[in-house]
């Protein structure tokens, strides 16, 4: 079959299942006082249409930052700026100041699904494309079917057209970015890079990586010549982009002040309700988040944050290479999602994107890593009464990716980009052959572990004594799978360095 | 469900009896989903858990489908092998048959239970392909009391099994033999027949409500065309008739006063006189469909070609009941459209009829998804299958 017939069709089916999800409530449909995240994206819209920009990040009358204040940066403003200039040319009732607020109706919710589906289809699918058409040495088909499985993934479909929020820009922004450095046009790539960071924060999870890259790359050329002159273009071109969007902002010390506060809310504590990562996992053993004051807190996140991911950054800036670069996206941002301050179970999210960009590569572990990701956001998705259209992504997915890839037969320690590690161990081991046999045990255990707390999640209530129950034992054993990828992520950026200069480079 | 002429709802039974023991077996089923639904009195009644119920009952009920899929597409040879799947008539038939757009939507959105009709309808084909006429003959009998619609291509039925069943052998140039003729076979497809029947409609005989349930099965009052049309040669009648109307008018051929007021745009079921053309009657309707499906109820007499003529004179009458019938429904189309995607992936030249058909016959489907939230799903999956039909084919006939 012609390409672009094959490609048409993958991207038609992905716009089919992500507009019927769309069909499903949004979080806090119907649920006042507060509502959810789609009443915060709408009430900032009609904040930024009806309030000048000096008072978009202020406490006031009009303004009540407690009531799903704005807490992104400006890029996410102007957005809503421009979803309200078009929801005023509709109907201006949905952004009327104070008298909108909690305003629910059929047209409504399909004017705020189509924003989401337009935003993913300028900005994030053709990114998509673009990616796997560039990947090098795989055949046609398997970059139509790279394609396909990347925009099943259910956790950003779930998330964007059930929950409601506008991920896809931000992740659609940063695959720019990765697709610009990859392919050698670094300005470009790194603008678009910034404007990923403007619309989100979050994304400063992928800014290390990114960074060392750019620096690997300088050093490479030279710092005396070439390098120092790509450097300092990369500066300015960093520079310019935040003064632009940063603008109105930057007119007054106070403003920008404000906006860092909204962004970095320091004063929020360790974790906010269940999440996937150590501390909330440790939490249950230990009550870190009582017994520590909060700069300790801070201090302790940091460092082992830092720690974490310090080894395969220093790797990625003497050793620049794509590959390198994309792994060392999921191992820093894994790292701060795990030890990170403040996190949200979204931000998985931003680790399943560099999965996916590896999906070709490690299908094995990439499938099992995005099936984890998809489960560690259950309780949310419950709550949204997501159940149905969870399980059947979720089914699609996998059998997409097992069909395709077919995942199962790729589990030799070679596919797994492990032999170099398991050779090392080997010489103080010899015994050590049976690695490929113990991680698919592993991931037996799983996903039947997945698929027994779904079910019971589902079916049964928890006890009087311990309401959370079924929610803390989702994060812990999603913490428990995300550690272990942790690891193999690391290991695998570690030990590259045999194969990276034998073999021809792949990008 | 209720199964006695009772006017409790303007939604009352009007399939024929067996499709009404489907629902009494799917009502017991449905009772441990919501208690709610099943009350009589309980109209337009909705909750979430009545339309899981119902949503996974065609669902299941599809298995049916699936599986007649999986007996056409082993009887249907293969124009090449291609060297991969996606190029092999089979994986193609395949997708167009259970991806087919009419059909999606017309199931699992607007709702009904086609589905597991048409794979009785394809898996009698496919038994006729396979020659094994009496259970093609009982499944397509069985049909017919599950859905009266099926007697548009009742002609071609009878006259294929009379023609190259009951009579056992050709002369030399393929012309009938009179003394061929079988009357065991006449007898056992008769006695086939005759026990669906008195299996279906034996429980009304005994009840004296006969009359009831035809004139329920087939309601000739209803008008000639359904509230929404369906796009047929009535409804270019209908327009016709219309314009004529509104010129007569201007130009003062008609009086104003005498022309009826409610008219057939207005999308109710009812029968309407029409104002310049003369009206139509349902009688009329028959003989025009018997006209049309005459030329190939004749070839397939005359000249039979085996199963694969047989499936042409399907289609034709098929279509031609569609553009003359009374009171025809547009998803009718998917009558044609179906048994056309067996054909299409054997012949180039019926790949570009069956694509002509297929794309405009869906289109015209659009209108039973009228909510705003369904505009974006009808159009994406009306492009996927058409993109994806236009570029396999035209891939198969390179």
């Amino acid at each position: 079959m012609e390409k672009w017939y094959l490609m048409t069709i993958v991207v038609l089916i992905g716009l089919t299942v992500r507009w019927t999800v769309s069909l499903n409530p949004y979080s806090g449909a119907g649920k006042p006082p507060m509502f959810g995240d789609y009443e915060a994206q709408r009430h900032w819209q009609e904040i930024t249409f009806n309030l000048p920009v000096k008072q978009w990040y202020f406490n006031s009358s009009d303004n009540n930052l407690q009531y799903w204040g704005l807490d992104y940066p400006p890029l996410t403003a102007y957005h809503s700026l421009l979803c309200a200039y078009v929801a005023k040319f509709i109907n201006a009732d949905w952004i009327a100041l104070h008298t909108s607020r909690g305003y629910e109706s059929q047209a409504h919710k399909l004017f705020m699904r189509s924003t989401v589906l337009i935003a993913d289809l300028l900005i994030y699918i053709p990114a998509v494309v673009l990616y796997c058409c560039c990947l090098k040495e795989i055949s046609t088909k398997k970059k139509i079917a790279n394609v396909l499985c990347i925009l099943l993934y259910p956790g950003l479909i779930l998330i964007d057209y059930g929950h409601f929020q506008y991920n896809s820009v931000s992740l659609g922004f940063a695959l720019w970015g990765v697709l610009g450095v990859s392919c050698d046009w670094d300005l470009l790539g790194s603008l678009a890079f910034c404007l990923a960071i403007n619309y989100k924060q979050m994304e400063l999870y992928h800014s290390l990586p990114f960074f060392c890259f750019l620096l690997g790359k300088c050093f490479k050329k030279g710092l005396k010549g070439k390098g120092l002159v790509l450097l300092v273009k990369l500066a300015c071109t960093v520079v310019a982009s935040f003064i632009l969007c940063w603008l109105p902002f930057f007119t007054e010390r106070e403003q920008t002040l404000q906006v860092l506060r909204r962004l970095f809310p320091v004063d929020r504590g360790l974790f906010e309700d269940k999440v996937a990562n150590i501390w909330c996992s440790f939490n249950v053993l230990l009550k870190i988040k009582d017994i520590l004051p909060r700069h300790i807190q801070l201090i302790m996140s940091f460092c082992f944050t830092f720690l974490s991911l310090l080894p395969a950054c220093i790797k990625l800036t003497l050793q620049p290479s794509s590959k390198g670069f994309k792994f060392t996206l999921v191992s820093c941002a894994l790292s701060f999602f795990l030890f990170s301050f403040q996190v949200h179970e979204k931000s998985i999210l931003l680790v399943s994107l560099p999965v996916c960009l590896v999906l070709s590569d490690i299908p094995f572990m990439s499938t099992w890593f995005l099936l984890v990701s998809t489960f560690s956001m259950l309780p949310l998705l419950l709550k949204d009464e997501l159940l149905m259209p969870s399980v059947v992504t979720t089914m699609a997915f996998f059998i997409a990716c097992v069909t395709f890839f077919s995942i199962f037969e790729k589990t030799s320690e070679e596919e797994l980009q492990l032999k170099s590690f398991s050779i090392s161990v080997r010489k103080y081991l010899p015994c050590f052959t049976f690695l490929s046999r113990i991680i698919q045990y592993l991931f037996l255990i799983s996903v039947t572990t997945m698929v027994l707390l779904t079910l019971m999640t589902v079916t049964l209530d928890p006890p009087q004594k311990l309401p959370d129950l079924f929610s803390v034992l989702v994060c812990f054993v999603s913490c428990l799978n995300f550690l272990f990828f942790l690891v193999y992520f690391n290991i695998i950026i570690m030990w590259d360095s045999q194969n990276g200069r034998n073999q021809k480079k792949i990008s | 469900t209720p199964t006695h002429p009772h006017a409790t709802s303007e939604w009352t039974l009007d399939y024929p009896p067996f499709f009404a023991w489907f629902e009494y077996i799917l009502s017991h089923v449905a009772k441990y989903f919501d208690q709610e639904m099943l009350n009589v009195h309980n109209l337009n009644y909705s909750s979430s858990r009545t339309l899981l119920f119902q949503r996974f009952s065609v669902i299941f009920t599809d298995i049916l489908f699936v599986y007649a899929v999986h007996e056409c597409c082993k009887c249907i040879g293969g124009k090449k092998v291609g060297k991969e799947l996606t190029e092999k008539p089979k994986f193609i038939l395949s997708v167009l048959l259970l991806w087919n757009f009419g059909l999606l939507i017309v199931d699992h959105i607007h709702f009904q239970y086609n589905g597991f009709l048409f794979g009785l309808m394809l898996l009698s084909i496919a038994r006729l392909f396979q020659k094994r006429h009496m259970e093609g003959a009982f499944l397509f009998a069985v049909l017919l009391h599950f859905k009266h619609i099926y007697l548009y291509v009742a002609p071609a039925y009878g006259v294929y099994l009379l023609r190259s069943y009951c009579f056992t052998a050709n002369k030399s140039d393929g012309s009938i033999r009179w003394n061929s003729f079988s009357f065991v076979r006449v007898i056992s497809l008769g006695l086939v027949v005759f026990l669906v029947s008195a299996l279906s409609l034996g429980p009304f005989l005994a009840l004296n409500q006969l009359h009831q349930v035809f004139s329920r099965l087939f309601p000739f009052k209803r008008g000639l065309c359904h509230a929404y049309w369906a796009p047929n040669f009535w409804a270019l009648y209908n327009g016709l008739d219309k314009v004529l109307s509104v010129i007569g008018l201007k130009l003062k051929f008609l009086d104003p006063n005498k022309i009826p007021k409610a008219s057939m745009t207005s999308g109710l079921v009812q029968q309407f006189q029409h104002t310049v053309l003369p009206s139509v009657t349902p009688l009329a309707t028959l003989i025009c469909t018997l006209i049309a499906i005459l030329p190939s109820i004749f070839c397939l007499w005359f000249k039979p070609q085996g199963p694969r003529g047989f499936l042409r004179c399907l289609i034709l009458c098929a279509l031609s009941s569609f553009m003359f019938g009374w009171h025809v429904h547009e998803k009718a189309i998917l009558l044609a459209i179906l048994p056309m995607s067996l054909l299409s992936v054997g012949k180039a030249g019926d790949a570009s009829v069956f694509l002509i058909l297929t794309t405009t016959g869906h289109y015209s489907l659009f209108p039973l998804l009228f909510t705003a939230p369904e505009l974006p799903i009808k159009i994406l999956l009306m492009l996927l299958f058409t993109i994806y039909s236009i570029s396999s084919l035209k891939t198969l006939f390179r």
